[in-house]
Parts: structure tokens; sequence; C-alpha cells
């Protein structure tokens, strides 16, 4: 059984001092999306037409799908479908032996993570670089990214410069970020310029055009595919929007809300291969139909992938990537993870205070604090919740329905805080994990509007 | 029945009803007094270089002295060569500096936009280790939404807008630039 939330959460917040770096780093890549943010008057125009373009795409998908298809294969493109992840990946297996590929470069792509492609070609002796700088130290680590725009947000520079000693024999304790990244610089420019074939991951396809265009601030996504032979471009079929005119209202709005830059430094259109190169894209469903079938969570498939959701997310700042134990994490991947397995992935619509910062900087609208609080309802009535809290929810479904019991439990409750604390203040409650108890009221609210209710009304 | 089907129909089964896409009014657009001044702010506050030419002629000095360093230097302001098309990876790993012309600049986020014909090798820009671009100072639009307006992007085979130099903030959100690709990018602006 896979880990849950709360247990994974335990564990990061044992390091007090890493917790609240965690904590700040994030608050403060949130503060600079609001300052961006804050230089475009239009920005709620620009939310309110993302979000219309994405809603009018998902009406009009299997069209837009097909569209994409014909004028993409005419660009000389190689278009394949996979309905699961494991297609996805025997795909690119496929492409990798006709081609007798040794040497291949990937750069990011939440979309591989989800499939396990790394995985499946390492079991078939195929090894992939990731190059994405972030992606490469978690690679060299055999952890997986704890974030889909910042891959390595919950590493310090002490521990990325352990790891690049032991992988690229930098000195030892050289913490500074700009020589550790001058290293990976070096190392990645001669797996770039010998790759054979590329993969990368794809933003937005453009079904006008059959293009599609693939966003990165390093420039790694561009390196490997001007170099290789074959470049193969995955992407979940969600990625389309009808037309190249509407590239302008998300990029405009993808990197101010990742990052708070204006624009990413390289937003690459790729139309056609080049001379003698191979192209390919794998499209991808893995659960997404279902997921466009469900009326409460379609809106999901509008995201963009920006992460701003979770840089804003008190829950995911302080609890840390992994503790989702999915590839992907955050207030998205706790709506998009349920739908591809219900059971292993119950606990995280639990994992929310259901504050509604998420959906508030969402570039999209994706109401997503409504949808975690809907699937909360799913769980709760497909019955995979667990028994205490089970327990804890029929009791107060007995509590709420009977006034009399409700208000005597009340009365003990708070005789009990009072006068015995150590009774609730303790290990075996899990309201105290991390928490102060307050200091139970003398009196009910509604014993004291009783008493001061008449007098206060003249 | 292939996966193709399989997932076409799960979809045309699964989607909303239509709806329609939003009418983008672009009066409602940001607007600045001055669209290079705009320019030129965004693009060194993201790490760029910006410098305003007379005249493109001064630049033929300077391409020179960079040619004359022994280093590889290749400049396409005025012509594309057909042998740099052919140039693999290992080759352009060496590339100093290379001088490209670029189609527009964008003033609300300081990119520019090349087409595949303007770099001759899709390599270039990414590869240098400094990058030149020369526009034209009345080829700076407003936003995104303008600049789309002018460009084609099915035209070629491949486009690409460009903001400043490569960079990243993976080791502790410290800015590093020069991540992968060029580690500065100057873009002279020709009145
Ligand atoms: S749900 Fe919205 S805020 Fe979260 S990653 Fe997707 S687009 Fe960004």
């Amino acid at each position: 059984m896979t880990p849950k939330h709360a247990d994974l959460a335990e564990q990061f917040i044992t390091d007090e001092p890493r917790t609240n770096w965690h904590d700040e780093t994030l608050w403060f890549v949130r503060e600079k999306r609001d300052k961006a943010v804050h230089g475009i008057p239009e920005w709620e125009d620009l939310r309110e037409w993302g979000s219309q373009i994405k809603n009018h795409s998902l009406s009009n998908l299997s069209q837009y799908l097909k569209e994409f298809e014909e004028k993409a294969t005419a660009n000389g493109i190689q278009i394949h479908w996979a309905a699961t992840g494991e297609e996805h990946n025997q795909i690119i297996h496929k492409i990798i032996q006709k081609n007798n590929i040794q040497r291949i470069v990937k750069s990011k792509s939440m979309l591989t993570e989800e499939c396990h492609l790394n995985d499946y070609l390492e079991h078939r002796g195929i090894e992939v670089v990731d190059s994405d700088l972030g992606e490469r130290i978690v690679q060299f680590r055999k952890e997986a990214p704890s974030h889909i725009v910042l891959p390595a947000i919950h590493l310090k520079k002490q521990d990325v410069s352990e790891t690049f000693h032991e992988h690229l024999n930098t000195e030892k304790g050289n913490n500074d970020p700009q020589y550790l990244t001058e290293a990976a610089r070096g190392h990645l420019r001669d797996k770039f310029v010998e790759s054979e074939l590329s993969i990368t991951g794809v933003n937005f396809a453009i079904a006008e055009t059959g293009g599609f265009v693939v966003c990165t601030n390093e420039g790694n996504a561009d390196m490997g595919a001007h170099s290789a032979a074959v470049h193969i471009a995955c992407m979940g079929f969600e990625k389309i929007i009808p037309k190249a005119e509407h590239l302008a209202v998300f990029l405009r709005l993808l990197a101010r809300s990742a990052t708070g830059q204006p624009i990413t430094t390289f937003s690459s259109h790729f139309q056609k291969p080049r001379d003698g190169q191979e192209m390919h894209i794998v499209i991808v469903d893995n659960g997404r139909s279902t997921q466009l079938g469900r009326e409460d969570f379609r809106n999901s498939l509008k995201c963009i992938r920006c992460a701003a959701c979770f840089n804003t997310c008190p829950v995911y700042r302080r609890s840390g990537g992994h503790s989702y134990h999915t590839s992907t994490a955050g207030p998205i991947g706790s709506i998009l993870n349920p739908n591809l397995d219900m059971k292993a992935n119950s606990d995280l619509p639990f994992a929310s205070t259901l504050c509604g910062s998420c959906t508030n900087v969402c570039p999209v609208k994706i109401n997503i604090h409504e949808q975690l609080w809907k699937w909360r309802q799913e769980i709760v009535k497909n019955g995979y919740v667990d028994t205490t809290k089970k327990i804890g929810m029929n009791g107060m479904a007995v509590l709420f329905s009977y006034p009399a019991i409700y208000r005597l439990t009340g009365k003990i409750g708070r005789w009990v805080m009072r006068v015995v604390p150590f009774i609730t203040n303790n290990q075996l409650n899990p309201w105290y994990k991390q928490r102060e108890m307050p200091k139970p009221p003398k009196e009910s609210f509604r014993d004291w509007y009783k008493k001061n209710g008449n007098s206060q009304k003249n | 029945m292939s996966s193709r089907d399989k997932i076409l129909n799960a979809i045309a089964a699964n989607q909303p009803d239509l709806v329609a896409p939003p009418t983008i009014d672009l009066d409602t657009v940001i607007s600045y007094e001055d669209n290079y001044t705009q320019f030129k702010k965004v693009l060194e506050g993201i790490g760029g270089k910006v410098e305003l030419l007379s005249d493109i002629a001064i630049l033929n000095n300077q391409i020179q002295k960079d040619k004359a360093s022994g280093q590889l230097v290749i400049n396409m302001i005025d012509d594309v060569d057909k042998q740099i098309v052919m140039l693999t990876s290992f080759e352009l790993e060496k590339l100093e500096k290379v001088y490209l012309r670029a189609t527009l600049g964008v003033a609300e986020n300081g990119s520019v936009w090349l087409y595949e014909s303007q770099m001759g090798n899709r390599l270039l820009p990414f590869i240098c280790q400094h990058l030149m671009l020369v526009i034209h100072k009345k080829d700076i639009v407003t936003t995104m939404h303008h600049a789309y307006q002018q460009i084609d992007i099915a035209k070629e085979g491949f486009g690409v807008f460009i903001a400043g130099p490569s960079k990243t903030a993976d080791i502790e959100q410290s800015l590093v630039i020069g991540a992968h690709g060029a580690r500065t990018a100057t873009i002279y602006v020709v009145e």
C-alpha cells in the first residue's frame, strides 16, 4: 500500500527549519507572481479568456484533435495515440529500437513522469538523461520531482553540492549555485551534442496549424530537439488549443503565474521536422477521457501546469511535494490523481485547507478547491475513507442530528479541556499534532447568547 | 479498435456541449507610452542587454573585430550562409557569438521572434555562448496579441520567442544566467 499524505508530511516536517525554509521559498515565488500580475491591468480579462478558450477546446476536443492530426501529418510529423501510460512507453520504446538508438536526452515533461517512462526504459537497458537542471539533480538522486515547475525545490544547495560531488566530481563543499550550474552545463552540453534522440513535452498544440509550443528557461528542449536525429514530443490530449492567436493569451498567463517572469526565456514553436529529422508526437489519454466525462472534475483538464496553485497552497508549502506520492503533487494533482486511482489517492483531496487560494491564482479559473471538496464526497460515497476518519465523521453526523446530545457533549468537552487538559493535549488526539489546543471558553456560544442576546437588543 | 479510435470515441462521448470561444477585445489590453522604452526596461530586468543603434553599419566594425579574435563567430544579419545550415551540434558547440536578424520585439515581455530562415540552423540561437539579435525600432509591438497578428507560425518549420539569456533558478531559487544556452543576449535596436 502507498504511504499516505499525512504520514509522509509528518516525516517532512520533522526538520522544522527545512519546513520553514520550504514554505518561505515557495511563498517568495507566489509573491513574484503577484508582482508580475499587477503589471497587467487586464489580468482578470486574460484569465477569463484563457478559461473560455479552454472550455471551448474541451467542448470540441475530438474535432480539434482530428484537425491537429491531419495538419501535423501534412507537416511531416508522425502522430501516435496511446490509450494508457504503458502504451505511451511502448510507442517510444519501439521508435528507439527501430532507429537503434543509444543516447537519449529528455527535457522536462510531467507526462513522461506520469507514465514512468524512465523506469520502463531503464528496465529494457536504455538510459535517458534528464536535461532540465532541476530534473537532472533529482535524477542523480533517484528521486522524483517534487514540483511540476521547480523539480528540485525541496533541496538545498548543500544537497545539490553533495550530489554533484558524487556524480560530476565537483569540489566537495562548494555550494555556490553559479559554480554548480556551470558544472551541470558542461556535463549536459556533452550529452546534447552526442544525443541521437530527444524527448520533450508539449505546452500547447495548435489544431489550426498542426504545430506545438514548448516553453523553457534553460533552452534544454531546443538543445536536444535540434541536435538529435529523432524528436519525440509527448502530450496529454488536453494540450490542444484551437488557433495560433490563442497562444497570445496562454503565453501571457503561463510564466507570470509560474515564476513571475513576463514570459519564459524560450517559447519554441515546432511546425515541421528539420531536413533529415524524424519528428513524432505521442498523444496520450491515460484516464483523461474518463475525467472529461466527470462533469464535476472535467475543468481540471484546463490546467496549463503553471504550478501557481502549488506555490500558494499552505498545505503543499509545509508538506513538500513528495508527500503527495504521485507525479503531479499540489492542489491540481489532488484532483487529477483520484481520477487515475481513487483508492490509492483517496487521501489527497483531504490534503487541503479548502481556503480557496489555489482557485484565486489559477490562470484558467479552475474551481480547484470546490473540486477537492467534491472529491471528498465522492471518496466517502465510495467507501475509500480511512476508518478513524469514518468513525469521526459518523460520530459527528449523530452529534449534529441530536441537539440535546450536541449541547451535553459540548459542556462535557469544555469542562474536560479546562480541568484535565492533558486528556486532549496528547499524541492520541490527531488534532493535537502540530497544534496547540485552544483554551476552551467557560460557556457555549448558545448559553452566552441566551444570557446576553436579549439585553443587547434593547 | 485502434487506440486512436478508442480515444477519439471516448472523447466525443464525454465532451460537454459546444460552447463558443471568447471574443478577445484588444481595446482593453495594456498600452505603453513608448514601446521601445518598455521593451528595454523589461528585457534588462530579465538579464538581457539592449543597445540603440542609429545605423546598422555601426555593428560591422564590432563583427570584424569579433571575427578576428580567432573564435567561431557567425554573422547572418545580411545573408544566411548555406554552409552553416549543415553544421552539426559537435561543430556548433564551439560557437562563441552569433549575429542574427529577428522579426519583431514585444514590449510587454522583452522577447523577440525569430523564424527558422533567420537562424539558418535551428541550433544557432541556443548553442552559442553569446547571442546578438537585431530588430528595427518600429517593429516593437505592444503585447503578444499584436505579435501573433504579425507573424505566421505555420510559415516555416520552426520559430521562437527569445527573452534574454538562458537561465535557471533550480538551485535554491538563486538565479543563474547561462544554464545551457547563451550566457548573454544583446538586442540591437536600429532606429
Ligand atoms: S490548476 Fe491552475 S494554478 Fe494549478 S497548475 Fe493548473 S493552471 Fe496552474
